[in-house]
């Protein structure tokens, strides 16, 4: 092969390795809106907050409300919850982090982690187990106080068996990370709200 | 389409005509009413045809119902009762669509495991295979997403807790399940996304379906004994014998498949998906349709989310694997004793792994009674991980060293020769004529 037809060939394929990759760039430009169209909408975002009212909800009892349409449990816990929750070591957590978006990533999961401001008798998190997504049930699970024959807190969720104890963080089952806590603030005294 | 050796010869002056401007009666003689089918082909080589079948029946339901449909959190539950009441024969329409999914589900499975009892994966037919793997996928993402259709408690729980398997995804997990859902659960752009989707895949399987066939038709059908075709006595011409034989098999599956959509429509759904679909409240049971159980059972067998993830996706990219990981030369089952063996017992397996799909984890198998957590029992949970590390076990060591240990049968000289000898086995050995 002489010199030249060397040359050339190198050229050539120069030429198509630049056309390819020019071409390559503009097909993932292009392509970018028709995968970016799948991501949440303006008015999905637009669903950003919501008010409530904590003072009707009785010690012992639970709420769940809905928020960018996932639920919300909020728990008005009894002083056995708490106490039942403080008293884990953290080397007894499957998820050592406290999972609280109103926190930095980095704290510890202790059972004041697990709510804001210091009132520990209202437990705000997100109903959605982090296993895969289904809504645990309350008062229920081995990690629950139990007085007699009643279960108060603690959560079961019924799709793969994950358990959460009264501060909602993950004890057993394959649910890997603690319910996690959604950004929320105290309006008023009773009044909190999230997003 | 290989092998363009077709008989074709226009009769009229306007098939004459058409045949120098698009040959296709052509291939259709050479490819379809003339092709070298081998002699010996039982009914298991029967379910090709019915699949196909099936497909052009859900399609053909399929868009008659997305004309009465309405993909919107607010009406589509409405809309499908719509359907069962309203529209003339819908009710029929509708049966025949969702027993359709369960009939397609049970007529590819007997094609597979047809498929891994006559080695059919090996060698030449590597890549016939792993494109019937592919059509195996995308039927199961099309039903899935179908399922999640007529928004019931059953569809909404399905689709989240399935679209959540992607946040076990490392760093990306909780993008990837906001870019599917559109949102932050599975909603409306969901529901509206799915049915786009779902209306669209089917016709990619249809794409599919045809290079499957033209795979097929480079390499040829295997068969029965697995021996290769040796020369033209081996064969007969596909029409009418195996259109016949097709024929007939479709009817009988037909009348099974009838049987369902007139005598029990609801046995193969759940109750619970007549419930309209409720964000708030997870049902107390959630399984999937039958025909995912055994990949359900391996997901729960795994006591971590990304492992639980990562084996269930295995179970069935393993089967991309196959034509490699078996390494016997001999097709057929019939010619490996003790392969044929460990076959139904990877049957048998896979069965019990669907009843461990069904149950709560920590229920003892087969009741409806929670287990004593403090002591030994054997659990739904249970039984799904003895039998999912068979699962893996019968791949990757099973039958990797089967291939290398065990002696098979003495092979028939030919189709033919095997013909003979079960008919008539006096005359095993002289040539047919
Ligand atoms: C591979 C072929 C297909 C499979 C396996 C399949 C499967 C399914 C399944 C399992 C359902 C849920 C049935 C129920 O429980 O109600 C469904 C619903 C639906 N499918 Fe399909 N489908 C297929 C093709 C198609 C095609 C081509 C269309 C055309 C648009 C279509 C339109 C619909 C509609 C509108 C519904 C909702 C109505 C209903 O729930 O009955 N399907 N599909
Ligand atoms: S979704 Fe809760 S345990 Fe699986």
């Amino acid at each position: 092969m002489s010199t030249a037809e060397h040359a050339e060939t190198n050229r050539r394929d120069f030429l198509y390795i630049a056309t390819g990759a020019v071409g390559a760039v503009g097909v993932a430009l292009a392509a970018w809106p028709f995968i970016n169209q799948m991501n949440p909408d303006a008015s999905v975002l637009a669903l950003a907050s919501v008010e409530i009212d904590l003072a009707p909800v009785a010690e012992g009892q639970e709420i769940t409300i809905k928020w960018r349409g996932n639920p919300v449990f909020i728990r008005h816990r009894l002083a056995a919850e708490i106490e039942a929750a403080s008293k884990v070591a953290l080397t007894d957590l499957k998820d050592p982090l406290a999972r609280n978006a109103n926190l930095p990533d980095a704290d510890p999961a202790t059972g004041e982690n697990r709510v804001v401001g210091g009132k520990e008798q209202f437990l705000v998190m997100m109903g959605v187990c982090t296993h895969l997504g289904c809504v645990p049930i309350g008062n229920e699970g081995e990690f629950a106080v139990v007085e007699g024959n009643t279960k108060h807190g603690g959560w079961f969720c019924p799709c793969h068996g994950s358990q959460y104890d009264t501060a909602g963080r993950i004890r057993k089952g394959p649910a890997p990370e603690n319910l996690h806590i959604p950004q929320y603030a105290y309006l008023s005294d009773t009044k909190i709200r999230i997003g | 389409m290989s092998g363009h050796a077709s008989n074709y010869q226009p009769k009229s002056a306007f098939a004459k005509w058409f045949h120098e401007r698009l040959p296709i009666m052509d291939m259709v003689q050479g490819q379809v009413l003339d092709f070298p089918t081998p002699k010996n082909l039982n009914y298991f080589w029967t379910f090709g045809g019915i699949l196909a079948v099936m497909l052009l029946i859900q399609i053909v339901t399929g868009v008659v119902l997305a004309m009465h449909y309405t993909p919107h959190v607010d009406m589509a539950f409405d809309s499908v009762e719509h359907i069962m009441r309203d529209v003339n024969s819908g009710w029929m329409l509708r049966y025949m669509h969702a027993n359709g999914a369960s009939m397609f589900f049970i007529a590819v499975y007997i094609h597979m495991f047809r498929g891994m009892y006559y080695g059919s994966y090996k060698a030449p037919r590597e890549v016939l295979w792993m494109i019937g793997v592919l059509i195996y996928l995308i039927m199961m993402a099309t039903a899935f997403m179908g399922y999640v259709l007529p928004w019931g408690q059953m569809s909404f729980w399905g689709a989240k807790v399935i679209t959540n398997l992607f946040s076990a995804i490392p760093f990306f997990g909780d993008s990837i399940t906001t870019l599917l859902w559109g949102g932050y659960s599975v909603d409306n752009p969901t529901l509206n996304r799915f049915f786009s989707l779902h209306y669209l895949l089917p016709f990619v399987l249809a794409g599919l379906v045809i290079l499957h066939i033209w795979a097929l038709h480079v390499v040829g059908n295997n068969n029965p004994t697995g021996v290769s075709v040796k020369s033209a006595q081996d064969t007969i011409p596909f029409s009418p014998y195996y259109t016949v034989k097709d024929a007939f098999a479709i009817v009988v599956f037909l009348m099974f498949y009838a049987a369902w959509v007139f005598f029990s429509p609801n046995y193969l759904g759940h109750a619970i998906n007549y419930q309209e679909a409720n964000p708030l409240v997870t049902p107390a049971h959630i399984v999937p349709e039958w025909y995912y159980l055994p990949f359900y059972a391996i997901l729960r067998a795994i006591p971590d989310k990304l492992g639980g993830v990562i084996a269930m996706f295995g179970s069935i990219l393993i089967l991309f694997a196959l034509p490699w990981l078996d390494t016997s030369k001999v097709r057929s089952g019939n010619y490996r004793p003790i392969f044929k063996q460990f076959f139904w017992l990877f049957v048998i397996n896979c069965i019990i792994l669907g009843f461990a799909g069904s149950g709560a984890p920590d229920n003892y198998f087969l009741s409806h009674e929670a287990a004593n957590p403090d002591k030994w029992a054997l659990t739904y949970k249970l039984v799904g991980q003895i039998c999912t590390a068979y699962y893996f076990l019968h791949f990757l060591v099973i039958l990797p060293l089967l291939g290398l240990l065990e002696t098979p049968k003495p092979l028939p000289a030919s189709i033919s020769d095997a013909v003979l000898a079960r008919s008539n086995p006096s005359t095993a050995h002289v040539p047919a004529e």
